[in-house]
């Protein structure tokens, strides 16, 4: 049953899909790009971000989360999903404090990416200016809360790929935040650096200390080509027959 | 049939923005063919000459005084841009919008580690603080936004000349950055 | 306290549940009760005593809303701040709560007596304003009531000798279905002499679909289950009825509990299972000790436990009482908080009935809708959808409550429409009904001939009716309100568009919004409501989105004509800075 083929409509187009994909991976496959932030080709989905909503037979379903079942109909870049997607890239950015011009990961963020690609000049929203902390316990690593999405993106790569529980959340709501497995911060965890944990998060949030913004404005990974472009450069859709 | 006139303004930014605007380099010849600066801190033209056609402001608003400012651009130009991070979300300055206003001062004129026997600075002179720094469309009708820290020299010129001829300042991909 | 003893009071309670850290959720309500809050400290002992990480432990009990981190007063007060509540004068009381302890809500007294605080509707609207008083429900509070009540918490002493702590049943009406007379076991013997799929196509003779709000038939829910593969099958009860506005749950769990546990025993048969739980609200944690004792005689009876009624079968019950949050009623967070998780809603697909506890195939039903099918089953489908109207067979027990002069509980027929249902409880001058809840919908009178009917007006039961006098869109103000504080916080569109829709209601309600402020809020409602994970968020826009749509010169009254209104306010702006340096403001609009 694990290898069966099946056809999916994108956009009109024929996508062909084995058994056990989900949409977002399908569609990846044939070079066809669903923005998201808190998928990672190497965890299991979270479905924490929602930007890679498409409508599935009509109705809006996160498609890094939907297995793909054969003849499903999914729309994906229309005006109306773009702009709700950006919706959310702008709830995103006024949920932390974000200051772009002074952050490290400027550039090959992948929020911030996002918003270059669904054209977002501003946020349309008010700022909730948070007050957040900062975590500078440890040797290596620090969080700085503020450019946090919680994306769940540290707390899934620490226990499926490093076999580890660093990472979890505290609060709910708006007050939830990313929290340690330490009393005493992160310093008080057994997360190493070499841990994928430790460089799989999508923003400024979770980075290796020590390291500055040293590739040069204009050569960074999001400066003149959008985010997914690697997708999309992959062969056109292969037309399934 | 007379030159549009462009007026600049600067309030709670590091004037990186107006630097930008004279990177645009050997264009500025064609600029100034092209339009009549009013006020500006270019020119150090410091009141309106009357309404004008656009302007363009640098920086977040952070005391009385930009707030004034601010009111004087809006009322006098017919389309008011809002140029830079700074004037969009409040930029860099408004790091201390986390900080209650009280604590910010505290911190950097009396308890700082590098004061010894500071005031806060209560001089009638200088303006009053507002409790956090604001983008400026949160305190007047803003008709475009250009982001970036500063918005590149190219930006400003696609954005100026795209207005000045009828156009909406649509900006390309790579021209579109927040820092 | 020492930390040792501290420590083993926290192993003691982690063996009384097996140290299962499935069983987080109990260990942590045993070591609150027992320590009062919830510490830093006994996080890290809880870990050690169930073999978790202390981040885990810290996941889940940071979830729930009546865990206190800090050290609070010897006695609670949770006053219970849901819309009926302030429509009937919770304000009043709180403000009483205040002077009479010296505190504001939300702090402790100085010799730790007594703590105040708001939670969101505890099940009474019909006996409002209620509070929640070291787990005892005090009804019909007035501010009158307030000093006598913290005398009683000051000296010590257990409120549940006071005259307000008493909760009236309010059946008001009794249908034939949910609250007809009961034979305990009839059913149970029926559904034995029949198998597992006869049972089945009963339930679908009858036509019976879900009283918790989504209308889905529980013959096909059932028969998914059932054939669904896994190790083991189980059976949940949501009683989780945290929607605002509707307690006719707490009324069945009182008043007709054996048909309740009957009806789960009968699913438990029906999908294969051997275990079933009752999640049961901790708002109603009260009921416990009753419901146990319920289930103990049900076992003594031969209707529960090993060999039932002679029969081979074994089914038991075991009550599972939450933490306090709404989102846990939706049916996956329901399974996740189960496990001893936070309860954050999954992904679907897969769906309960195919990966639900322990990824096994779980068939969660409300309350009624389990009750309704051991009627079901003791009369016969075809005798159940001779009741009702329509693709909605059967009755509804409705919670109506707000300005009527009849509030409780009514076991109606479906097909009913608003107007008799305002007749039915007194209601005269009505500007509006909110069916379903916050997350149903908010109807004008125009819209009073419609009918209680899944395919039209779907409900969980709530109505809350508003008279013409009511302040409308402030109320809408509080249901929006409400959302961000159950929001779960695990999906973007949610966590954050569920305060941006309070801050653009109020932008508007405060007088300062314009037409496009409007037209950015209805906007900003659509994208919760579609990009949202969970029904939570997907229906946190509607108090909004409804009354746009049915009142909308109610939103026009209170548009400025502005075109532009900033939402900054220059003396406000400058009050901070010139109380620190002295100075005054200059406040008058200056000219170059
Ligand atoms: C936020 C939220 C809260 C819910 N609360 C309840 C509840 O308290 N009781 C309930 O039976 N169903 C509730 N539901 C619906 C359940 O998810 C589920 O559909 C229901 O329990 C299924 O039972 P039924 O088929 O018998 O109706 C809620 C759903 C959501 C999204
Ligand atoms: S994390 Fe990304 S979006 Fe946030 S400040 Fe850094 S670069 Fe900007
Ligand atoms: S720290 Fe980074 S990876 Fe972890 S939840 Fe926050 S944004 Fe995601
Ligand atoms: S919609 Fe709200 S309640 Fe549901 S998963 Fe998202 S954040 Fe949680
Ligand atoms: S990428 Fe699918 S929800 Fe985030």
């Amino acid at each position: 049953m694990s290898n069966e083929k099946m056809t999916i409509l994108i956009d009109g187009v024929a996508v062909e899909a084995t058994e056990g994909q989900t949409i977002l991976q399908a569609a990846a496959d044939a070079g066809i790009y669903i923005p998201r932030l808190c998928n990672h080709k190497d965890l299991l989905p979270g479905g924490h971000c929602r930007i890679c909503t498409v409508k599935i037979n009509g109705r809006p379903g996160s498609s890094c989360t939907f297995p793909v079942a054969d003849g499903l109909v999914i729309e994906n870049d229309t005006d109306e999903l773009n702009a709700m997607r950006r919706a959310i890239v702008e709830m995103l950015f006024v949920e932390g404090n974000h200051y772009c011009p002074s952050c490290e990961a400027s550039g090959n963020c992948e929020l911030q990416a996002l918003g270059y690609r669904l054209g977002m000049i501003n946020p349309e929203y008010p700022y909730q200016e948070p007050k957040n902390e900062i975590d500078a316990t440890h040797d290596d690593v620090y969080i700085d809360r503020d450019r946090c999405v919680l994306c769940g993106r540290c707390a899934r790569a620490s226990v499926q790929l490093d076999g580890k529980r660093v990472f979890g959340f505290d609060g709910r709501g708006l007050g939830t935040r990313i929290a340690v497995n330490s009393p005493d911060g992160l310093g008080g965890t057994n997360l190493s650096v070499d841990d994928r944990a430790a460089t799989i998060c999508p923003t400024g949030c979770l980075r290796v200390k020590g390291q500055g913004p040293d590739i040069p404005v204009g050569q960074r990974a999001y400066d003149s080509t959008p985010i997914g472009s690697d997708i999309e450069r992959k062969q056109t859709v292969k037309q399934a027959t | 049939m007379a030159k549009p006139k462009v007026a600049t303004g600067h309030f709670t930014g590091c004037f990186g923005c107006h630097m930008s605007l004279l990177d645009i380099d050997e264009r500025i010849i064609d600029l100034v063919e092209l339009v009549e600066f009013d006020k500006s801190p270019i020119n150090d033209i410091k009141r309106f000459s009357g309404p004008v056609d656009i302007g363009i402001v640098e920086g977040g608003v952070s005391n009385d005084e930009n707030v004034e400012f601010l009111k004087q651009f809006r009322e006098n130009c017919r389309i008011l841009i809002a140029m830079g991070a700074c004037a969009l979300n409040g930029g860099v300055p408004s790091m201390r919008n986390t900080v209650p206003l009280k604590e910010c001062l505290e911190e950097a004129f009396l308890n700082g580690p590098t004061v010894h026997g500071g005031v806060i600075p209560n001089d009638p002179d200088i303006p009053n603080l507002l409790d956090r720094v604001y983008p400026v469309h949160e305190v007047v009708k803003v008709d475009y936004a250009l982001p970036g820290c500063p918005p590149s020299a190219d930006t400003l010129w696609a954005a100026l000349t795209a207005l000045l001829s009828g156009e909406e300042p649509g900006l390309p991909y790579e021209l579109v950055k927040y820092d | 306290m020492a930390v040792e003893q501290q420590r083993d009071i926290i192993s003691q309670v982690a063996e009384e549940f097996g140290r299962s850290p499935a069983r987080l959720l109990d260990v942590a309500r045993g070591v609150h009760a027992r320590l009062g809050h919830l510490s830093e400290e006994s996080i890290g002992f809880i870990a050690e005593a169930l073999g978790l990480e202390r981040v885990r432990v810290r996941d889940t009990i940071s979830f729930y809303h009546f865990f206190a981190r800090q050290p609070r007063g010897r006695s609670t007060v949770y006053l219970c701040n849901a819309v009926v509540e302030r429509m009937k004068g919770a304000d009043a009381v709180a403000k009483a709560f205040e002077e009479a302890t010296g505190v504001k809500m939300g702090e402790t007294t100085p010799d730790n007596a007594i703590s105040l605080a708001y939670t969101a509707c505890i099940g009474l609207s019909d006996q409002a304003p209620s509070a929640l008083v070291n787990g005892i429900p005090l009804t019909n509070l007035t501010p009158a009531d307030v000093p006598m009540i913290v005398e009683t918490l000051r000296k010590g002493e257990d409120v549940s000798s006071l005259p307000q702590a008493k909760v009236k049943k309010n059946l008001l009406k009794r249908g034939d279905i949910v609250f007809g007379a009961m034979d305990p076991g009839a059913a149970i013997r029926k559904a034995l002499a029949l198998s597992p799929v006869e049972l089945i196509n009963e339930m679908s003779v009858s036509r019976l679909r879900g009283r918790g709000g989504a209308g889905f038939p529980t013959s096909m829910k059932w028969s998914f289950c059932r054939t669904a593969k896994g190790e083991a099958h189980y059976v949940v009860c949501n009683a989780d009825e945290g929607e605002p506005g509707t307690f006719k749950d707490r009324v069945i769990l009182t008043e007709c509990p054996d048909l309740l546990f009957e009806g789960m025993t009968v699913a438990g048969y029906a999908i294969g299972a051997k275990k079933g739980f009752l999640y049961l609200r901790a708002e109603y944690e009260y009921m416990l000790a009753r419901l146990e004792t319920v289930l103990a005689r049900r076992r003594d009876a031969g209707l529960l436990g090993t060999n039932i009624l002679g029969k081979g079968f074994d089914f038991d019950i075991r009550i599972q009482v939450g933490g306090g949050a709404y989102v846990c009623g939706e049916e996956s967070a329901l399974i996740e908080s189960l496990e001893g998780k936070r309860g954050a809603p999954r992904d679907r697909p897969p769906f309960p009935v195919q990966k639900g506890y322990r990824n096994q195939p779980t068939s969660v039903n409300n309350v009624e809708t389990l009750c309704c099918a051991a009627r079901i089953v003791e009369k016969g489908g075809a005798w159940f959808s001779a009741f009702g109207y329509e693709d909605s067979k059967g009755t509804k027990a409705l919670s109506i409550s707000g300005d009527c002069e009849r509030p409780g509980v009514y076991e109606v027929e479906y097909g009913m429409t608003l107007q008799d249902m305002l007749d039915m409880v007194g209601a005269r001058n009505v500007q509006a009904i909110q069916f379903g809840g916050p997350s149903g919908q908010c109807i004008a009178p125009d819209g009073f001939g419609r009918r209680l009917d899944f395919d039209d007006l779907a409900t969980g039961g709530s109505v809350i009716i508003f008279g013409e006098d009511r302040d409308l869109l402030e109320y809408m103000r509080q249901f929006t309100e409400f959302f961000t504080e159950e929001s779960c916080g695990w999906c973007a569109p949610c966590r954050v568009g569920t305060t941006l829709l309070l801050k653009g209601l109020e932008k508007i309600l405060e007088g300062s919004g314009t037409k496009s402020d409007l037209e950015a809020l209805k906007k900003l409602g659509a994208t919760v409501k579609a990009m949202s994970r969970c029904g939570l968020g997907q229906t946190a826009a509607n108090p909004i989105l409804t009354t746009m749509e049915n009142f909308p010169g109610l939103y026009e009254a209170r548009l400025s004509k502005d075109e532009f209104i900033p939402s900054f306010d220059l003396a406000k702006a400058l009050e901070e800075g010139c109380a620190v340096t002295g100075r005054n403001p200059d406040l008058e609009e200056k000219h170059a």
